[in-house]
């Protein structure tokens, strides 16, 4: 055991799971167990305040439920302490590096989280008249104009809801695009092996087949393959960049001059924007649409899940294709267009009821107002920097996947380096739980054996940097010293165990019902 | 730059380590023609003051819901939301979490997604719910293409009280994978006039209730008569306070049931983020778009619980999967969870018969304004009332006596010939003051 200076033992005999100690009642300190909602005695109960109603029901005689909605309701103690307690069995970018590869878990400033709460924002109508919404618009209109000049991109939809919301939205323009121009055998999208899931799910939502583009050696592109593939059937290449892998794609000019030459377009996948914003436009790179997650790039909060944001910049070409609404200046100030006539005679459509994702155009635009132009600048190149320093550091020990030249922003790792310890990078990962990380994405890229692919963002100090290097250096020590039990039995100290997912698959219990009315389920056994 | 912990010392250290001489060369991949030498034209960074400022400036050129008399409503309600619900969504382990993809490290993300899945099948009276899409419109696409997948079929009938943007999402996505779109004309009280359009070649038939014009419909007839001719019958609901009191889409026969989740807990912000309730009959599990949380074990025989049936989606199944959505609503969707949490059914109930209660009252105060007749035979917290002349004119007109006096059907729908339609609802958050003023400025200018 050993003590500070005072005597204090500064780290226990041996790990509590080792000990064999048990509570008397199964209570696990602070942490704690938490029924379900529905398992709780006060299904009749209420934690609202309401006044009574001012008349009655009678006349939707006939329309009314026969037997009243059934769910329970909690007292705001009662709720506020369920809440805290499931809160306490989640991981968060607040509580330490979250190095999810694609995921860009970079800090949420909560100066954006008091501005998106101002009533003129939180509390407006979507279809509050004109006049009475000139702010919103305002907002709008500036954010569009730091998007389009961070971008180098004529014009922006800013609807879409989040990334893959995006990509149909820049998928749809294209398809108009072309169908304006008499080009509707074009069937086909090409895009690399390597790509998110939702580039091949979108094109073939929007009825492309897809084909896949094979890639190099070094991680990128293979231009050869592309050019063959090209055709004029080819409506779009769906290229993301800097791409999955962490590279930035060195042909990329050659990239969009082939496809441009093909008659096709450049669809980029953003997701990885922030990794080059300031030090790249894609604007200058060939592109002809591409989406911009906001709950990357712009830090707006992930939310576990959602809501994301995800506004579509695009060329000359595809701008006169894009979808309602968006802000235009008229005599009496700024106003929306909202119907596919006039000068929005060629809108392919309408992505979302209203105007997108308000809440998040507003902490967008505080963050963006933040850094500034050189603030922004200065985030990718920590980004790609922390990236690069982690690769460096694990590079010895760890095999990457691109060994030569920088990384972008994430550094992409195989698995030949586990090779005959008996460990995957699933249970590799799943130690890190134990060491108080989050997991790096794994099995991503498609391209990479047993991919591990981190992404620290440019919000990690030094010191964090090195714990977190620190803390993979000794599980890689411990992995190939044959300490695999820490591995395959990993995670020890999480809230939960390694869970069944096939038995989730296989039995899917998706809501909680009662055995009988107003008894609980038996639980679930693994077989 | 208070966001960087970096400074200069770090970053010479650093690349010291990687062994690059400065951080251009970590640009080397970026062509020479494509880099930029310096910031782009854009202004500088600011102070937390500075940025508060110019955000406050913009905030303070809306007029919110709440600075007096507001009857907007069409897809967009304004309820009180308890103070709980937006200090616990605050919370950093929910607000700055990702997608529950190590269900070891976001049992509370999960199971509060198992909870709401619960709670939102019980609202719709369906078997299963997913873990929310990004609003109800896209859940309405989401609902058509669905019953495509299962029924083999290319024709979805939309009634013609569906929310005119829900029919123009939904054709806008649906038409671009090769659905073909009927849409009966805008009729206050027509949801049965889908029955005409049904035949052997229709995926689905979707109605809503209550609809856009506010009016509620039993629609059991409407599903009987889709399932006879082997099609599905989706039910849209923009105002979810309504489903604590009608009739549930379930108990109507409905196969789907999408809504608009934000008047639970979300607020209205400008149109988004919103959520979308999706909810479906157990059968047709394996054929729903979007997330679902599963209850499982752990190694040690634990209950737990972590996404489920994902061969489903983009990221396993690329172009085979039955949607490309990714990224969903989850904060929204707990907000709308701990709303309702808090809530619960009496409390629900005792919500929606509050609404409907100050509906009535506004629609006779409205029958008694000269030169306006209120429209709709049934609602629940929403009306439509013919006015004379040009309602989009009078909304505008009433703007500058600061009444928000609800939404000209004209703006969802210029083609429909419904100029002097206008569109008010009435929840909670209304006052007897706030009728009374709507009341006098309308009486002034149809006397």
């Amino acid at each position: 055991m050993s003590l500070n200076s005072v005597g204090r033992p500064t780290r226990p005999a041996a790990s509590a799971n080792d000990a064999g100690f048990a509570s008397l009642t199964g209570g696990r300190g602070l942490l704690q167990d938490e029924a379900l909602i529905f398992e709780r005695g006060s299904w009749e109960g209420t934690g609202v305040d309401l006044p009574a109603p001012e008349a009655g029901t009678e006349d939707l005689a006939g329309l009314v439920r026969a037997q009243p909605l059934s769910l329970p309701g909690l007292s705001e103690p009662e709720t506020v302490r369920h809440y805290v307690r499931l809160s306490q069995k989640n991981h968060a970018i607040d509580l330490a590096l979250y190095p999810l590869g694609s995921c860009t878990m970079k800090h949420n400033p909560r100066l954006n989280e008091k501005l998106a709460r101002l009533p003129g924002f939180a509390d407006l109508h979507p279809l509050a008249p004109a006049p009475a919404v000139q702010g919103a618009l305002a907002l709008m209109d500036r954010l569009a104009h730091w998007l389009k000049t961070l971008t180098g991109m004529p014009a922006v939809a800013l609807s879409p809801k989040a990334g893959a919301h995006g990509e149909l939205c820049g998928l749809l323009a294209i398809r108009a695009a072309h169908a304006a121009a008499g080009q509707t055998q074009r069937r086909l999208v090409l895009t690399p092996t390597s790509a998110h899931g939702t580039n091949p799910a979108t094109a073939a939502f929007v009825g492309y087949d897809v084909v896949e583009i094979g890639q190099t050696a070094d991680g990128r592109v293979d231009l050869a393959d592309l050019a063959a593939k090209l055709s004029d059937e080819v409506a779009a290449i769906m290229v993301t960049n800097p791409n999955t892998c962490g590279l930035f794609e060195r042909d990329i000019l050659e990239i969009s001059r082939l496809t441009h030459a093909a008659g096709a377009y450049f669809y980029c996948d953003g997701a990885n924007f922030n990794a080059i914003v300031g030090r790249v436009r894609p604007g200058d790179l060939g592109v002809d649409a591409m989406h911009i997650n906001l709950h990357k790039t712009f830090s707006t909060p992930h939310g576990g899940g959602g809501p994301g944001s995800g506004p579509v910049v695009l060329s000359e070409a595809l701008a006169p294709f894009a979808p309602t609404p968006w802000v235009v200046h008229g005599p009496e100030g700024l106003k929306l267009v909202e119907e596919a006539e006039g000068e929005a005679a060629q809108a392919f459509g309408r992505m979302t009821a209203f105007h997108g994702q308000m809440g998040m155009y507003v902490r967008a635009y505080a963050y963006m107002l933040s850094h500034g132009a050189d603030g922004l600048r200065q985030a990718a190149e920590d980004a790609v920097l922390n990236a690069n320093y982690i690769k460096a550091r694990l590079s010895g020990v760890m095999s990457a996947a691109f060994p030569d030249g920088p990384c972008m922003h994430e550094a992409l790792f195989d698995d030949r380096w586990l090779e005959g310890t008996g460990i995957t990078t699933l249970d590799f990962a799943k130690a890190m739980i134990d060491e108080g990380f989050h997991p790096m994405t794994m099995y991503f890229p498609l391209v990479v054996h047993g991919a591990m692919l981190i992404e620290p963002t440019e919000s990690e100090s030094l010191a964090e940097l090195d714990r977190f290097c620190e803390a993979l250096l000794a599980l890689a020590g411990a992995a190939r010293a044959g300490d695999v039990e820490r591995f395959t039995a990993a995670p020890r100290l999480a809230p939960l165990r390694r869970l069944d997912e096939t038995l989730a698959a296989r039995k899917p219990r998706l809501t909680w019902r009662p055995a009988e009315p107003g008894v609980a389920p038996a639980p679930l056994a693994a077989e | 730059m208070r966001y960087l912990p970096l400074d200069e010392v770090d970053r010479r250290h650093m690349l010291g380590v990687i062994g690059a001489p400065d951080i251009d060369a970590l640009f080397a991949d970026v062509p020479a023609p494509a880099r930029l030498s310096g910031p782009v034209n854009l202004p500088h960074a600011a102070g937390e003051i500075e940025v508060e400022r110019e955000l406050a400036a913009l905030a303070g050129r809306n007029r919110p819901a709440g600075a007096g008399s507001f009857f907007c409503g069409a897809g967009a309600y304004r309820h009180h939301v308890p103070a709980t619900v937006d200090h616990i969504i605050q919370r950093s382990e929910f607000l700055t979490s990702y997608t529950p993809y190590q269900p070891e490290i976001a049992q509370g993300t999960l199971q509060v997604l198992f909870e709401f899945q619960t709670q939102v099948a019980a609202l719709t009276g369906m078997e299963v719910a997913n873990a929310s899409l990004y609003d109800g419109s896209t859940a309405c696409a989401e609902a058509v293409m669905m019953a495509r997948r299962v029924t083999r079929r290319r024709k979805a009938v939309l009634s013609g009280g569906l929310h005119p943007h829900y029919a123009a999402v939904t054709g806008t996505i649906a038409t671009a994978e090769g659905m073909d779109i009927v849409r009966r004309p805008a009729a206050v009280d027509g949801e049965a006039d889908v029955l005409a359009a049904i035949d052997s070649e229709t995926a689905c038939v979707v109605v809503q209730t209550p609809n856009v014009f506010g009016t509620v419909t039993d629609v059991t007839a409407i599903a009987e008569a889709a399932h006879a001719a082997g099609a599905l019958l989706v039910v849209v609901t923009t105002e979810a306070v309504a489903l604590g009191l009608l009739k549930s889409p379930g108990e109507m026969g409905a196969d789907i049931a999408v809504a608009e989740g934000q008047s639970l807990g979300v607020g209205l912000n400008f149109g988004g983020p919103y959520v979308g309730l999706f909810a479906c009959r157990e059968k047709f599990v394996r054929q729903m778009p979007g997330r679902l949380c599963g209850e499982t074990v752990d190694a040690d025989g634990r209950r737990g619980f972590v996404l489920t049936l994902s061969t489903r989606e983009q990221h396993i199944r690329r172009e085979k999967a039955t949607s490309n959505i990714c990224t969903n609503s989850g904060l929204c969707a707990l907000a709308f969870s701990i709303h309702m949490t808090l809530l619960g059914g009496t409390g629900l109930r005792r919500l929606a018969e509050v609404n409907h209660g100050r509906a009535r009252t506004l629609a006779r105060a409205l029958a008694g304004v000269p030169g306006i007749e209120v429209l709709t035979p049934r609602f629940f917290n929403e009306v439509a009332v013919r006015v004379r002349g040009s309602a989009a004119a009078l909304v505008e007109d009433l703007a500058g006596e600061d009444i928000l006096a609800g939404v000209p059907f004209s703006r969802l729908d210029p083609a429909a010939g419904l100029d002097d339609v206008l569109l008010l609802a009435a929840t909670e958050t209304t006052t007897p003051g706030d009728i009374d003023a709507l009341v006098a400025a309308l009486s002034r200018r149809t006397a």
